[in-house]
């Protein structure tokens, strides 16, 4: 007979159950997980993502969509597409716990751009994994330039943080822009996809670092945007990249794009390595 | 050089003995359903001897040889990965619990001695050692990295290469240089088998000490040996181009050759469940019918199934030759990327248990004839 050995973590893929403080419904497919780390706190940058497990169910990855300063929680912002997702909207606060393995993957940059303006470009649920980018321009503010967030969604009911996005909307130091694909008479807002906000802020391409998340298309439209209407270098310009994930930690092969294992090397990159791999199709 | 033995066939069976008494399973080649697997052996007796097997594109078959040698075959379609990484295994199982789940006891690690590896399955493990490897501490791969440390490895040179073997052009064979305890080679010497036997590491020069009726080697056996393994490296089955050979599969993503390899490959995925080096693999989830015990189960999987890309509904790599091409590039160009080396140690498995007989080194050296990295095509490529 086999012996047994005490279950230590005995390698990356054992989560750690975290309990659930609260869930928050944010659109109608959309919810927020506010989490406690077991040990008190929890420690990430902006951009990263965490696999998030329910209990017998299965895993997935989630970017984490809170402040990066604060430790003692972490929030995830989900979108219910599937079972795994469905069932992480199910869990009672207070009571169930989450696995979460993590953080992984490459964080924003917010380093490489002190001193620069940001360009903050989200897409529907992709304003999430730009949340945290966002609150740490605001928390360290003299670091950077201007500071743009520019926001598109399908209607005026898919406008996810839309409390927050009209506070920032209100300060003098964060430009805030929001616009939709398509909206009744009740709207009096943008209309058109998010590429149209760009030529009605401010910002100096040559001083810019962007930042993109949303649909793959609405990400290599904006960056093309970005380098033949404004020069700017593809270098800094940023994107997120989504595929099947199934570890996290690049031993499961799924996420593979081009040589890239978007778990590991990103899933944050710099438009020049990869910008080459979206107009190959089935890359 | 470490020092050198001979013996006859009854040392290889004292071998075999020392390493069970050690408290090893010992899993070696064997003959079974006319098919040449690895399982559990309990002597020489055990061995496949006397058989050879022939291989071709898309076909294996086992005939005997008509003399006495332990080791007259190349290799069958299963690799020794299948014991480091099973096809099916529990990652973990946990039971709900006041402070979220624990995670259950595991079983402790298996203690292999893997008797009977080919250099260039030698080398499929150190391939998948670099895979596997942790930058943190924490292995990524906890079973497999413990059972690889507990497995003891009694490699056999190959004198006699099959007809899909190119481990020359990879640089894995026929001879096994590293990442061995035990190495074997077998000669047909004055009308007898002859087994010259190095130790390869520490535990393998302790073993050798104990086992009796070692010899040492004539000059004449050990100027046989080096003959006999020349010869091999110069009757590979096969060869394969690597001079540049990333850059040109990168540099033609868009060769519309993929869609004729699409028009052939059925995406059975057989060539990936039969790799010694392919690692792709998936997690089953089972809950029990109370809803208390969890298991997550890790599963082989390919690239070549359509689910593996599947997200918002849909696949990604929707055609048979985005597939293809993910599955040889991966191998032989953007491996080199990730882990500083290729990915195919030469085996010729995927060429042999192709059910249409898809070579990697013709297809490899197809693109290259048809390399269209100079032409509008090829602006953009992977690379
Ligand atoms: C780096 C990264 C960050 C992400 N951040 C968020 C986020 O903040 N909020 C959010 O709502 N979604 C995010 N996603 C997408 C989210 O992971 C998928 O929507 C989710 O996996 C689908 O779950 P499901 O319930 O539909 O699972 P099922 O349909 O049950 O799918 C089964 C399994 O397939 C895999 N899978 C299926 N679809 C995807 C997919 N689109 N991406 C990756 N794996 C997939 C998962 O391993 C999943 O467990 C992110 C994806 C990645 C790669
Ligand atoms: S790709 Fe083919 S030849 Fe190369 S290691 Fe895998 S099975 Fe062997
Ligand atoms: S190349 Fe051959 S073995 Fe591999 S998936 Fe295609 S048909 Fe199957
Ligand atoms: S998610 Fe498994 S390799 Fe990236």
């Amino acid at each position: 007979m086999a012996t047994l050995i005490e279950p230590v973590v005995i390698d990356q893929m054992t989560p750690i159950p975290f309990k659930v403080r609260t869930v928050r419904e944010e659109l109608s497919h959309t919810f927020t997980l506010e989490l406690e780390p077991p040990d008190g706190e929890f420690h990430f940058e902006p951009g990263q993502f965490t696999m998030v497990y329910a209990f017998g169910i299965g895993e997935v990855p989630i970017s984490i969509s809170s402040s990066a300063s604060e430790k003692s929680s972490l929030q995830q912002t989900i979108r219910r597409t599937g079972a795994v997702t469905h069932a992480l909207g199910t869990v009672i606060p207070g009571r169930h716990h989450v696995g979460i393995r993590g953080p992984y993957g490459t964080p924003w940059p917010m380093k490489q751009a002190r001193g620069r303006d940001l360009l903050i470009i989200g897409g529907g649920i992709g304003l999430a994994p730009l949340r945290p980018a966002i609150y740490h321009a605001l928390e360290n503010r003299d670091d950077y330039e201007r500071v743009v967030v520019l926001y598109g969604t399908r209607t005026p009911d898919d406008i996810l943080f839309e409390t927050e996005l009209r506070r920032w909307g209100d300060r003098d130091d964060i430009t805030t822009l929001i616009t939709v694909d398509a909206a009744d008479r009740g709207w009096y807002g943008a209309v058109g996809v998010v590429t149209r906000l760009i030529g009605r802020v401010g910002f100096d391409p040559s001083n810019t670092t962007a930042m993109v998340c949303g649909p793959e298309i609405m990400m290599t439209v904006t960056a093309e945007r970005l380098m033949e209407g404004y020069a700017m270098a593809p270098e800094n310009i940023y994107v997120t990249m989504e595929r099947n994930m199934k570890c996290g930690i690049g031993v499961c092969g799924h996420c593979q794009f081009g040589e890239k294992f978007i778990c590991v090397d990103g899933a944050v990159f710099p438009y020049t390595e990869v910008g080459h791999l979206f107009d190959i199709k089935g890359v | 050089m470490s020092e050198m033995y001979v013996s006859g066939q009854s040392g290889i069976g004292r071998l075999i003995q020392a390493l069970a008494e050690r408290g090893h399973r010992v899993i070696g080649p064997v003959v079974r359903n006319e098919a040449l697997v690895y399982d559990e052996i309990k002597g020489v007796e055990d061995l496949p001897k006397g058989w050879t097997d022939l291989q071709e594109p898309g076909r294996y078959r086992l005939e005997q040889r008509g003399d006495e040698k332990l080791f007259g075959y190349v290799v069958g379609s299963a690799s020794w990965k299948q014991f480091l990484n099973p096809p099916e295994t529990v990652l973990w199982s946990g039971t709900l619990s006041p402070e979220g789940f624990r995670t259950d006891p595991l079983p402790e690690p298996p203690k292999y001695a893997f008797f009977g590896v080919r250099p260039c399955e030698v080398a499929a493990m150190q391939v998948l050692d670099n895979v596997y490897g942790s930058d943190n501490g924490t292995p990524s791969m906890g079973m497999r990295t413990a059972t690889r440390e507990l497995t003891f490895i009694v490699a056999v040179n190959c004198v006699e290469p099959g007809g899909n073997c190119f481990c020359v052009s990879m640089d894995t064979g026929p001879t096994a240089n590293s990442g061995f305890d035990i190495s074997i080679t077998e000669i047909a010497h004055n009308g007898n088998m002859r087994y010259l036997i190095e130790s390869g590491s520490e535990a393998g020069t302790e073993i050798l000490d104990e086992i009796v009726g070692l010899e040492e080697p004539t000059d004449a056996e050990i100027a046989a040996q080096e003959s006999s393994l020349a010869e091999a490296a110069a009757n590979m089955g096969r060869t394969l181009d690597v001079e540049g050979l990333p850059e040109l599969l990168k540099g033609n993503a868009r060769n519309p050759r993929w869609d004729s390899i699409a028009d052939r490959c059925l995406a059975c995925a057989n060539c990936t469940m039969v790799c010694p080096t392919c690692f792709c693999n998936t997690i089953d989830d089972n809950l029990s019918l109370d809803g208390k015990h969890a298991t997550r189960t890790r599963k082989w999987d390919s690239c070549f199934t359509l689910g593996f890309s599947y997200m918002h509904g849909r696949p990604m790599r929707e055609g048979v030759g985005a597939r293809y091409r993910q599955w040889i590039t991966h191998k032989l160009a953007t491996w080199v990327d990730q882990f500083d080396e290729l990915g195919c140690v030469g085996c010729g498995r995927c060429i042999t248990w192709c059910p249409v007989g898809i070579d990697i080194t013709q297809e490899a050296a197809a693109i290259r004839r048809a390399d269209l990295r100079d032409t509008p095509i090829g602006i953009g490529g992977l690379a």
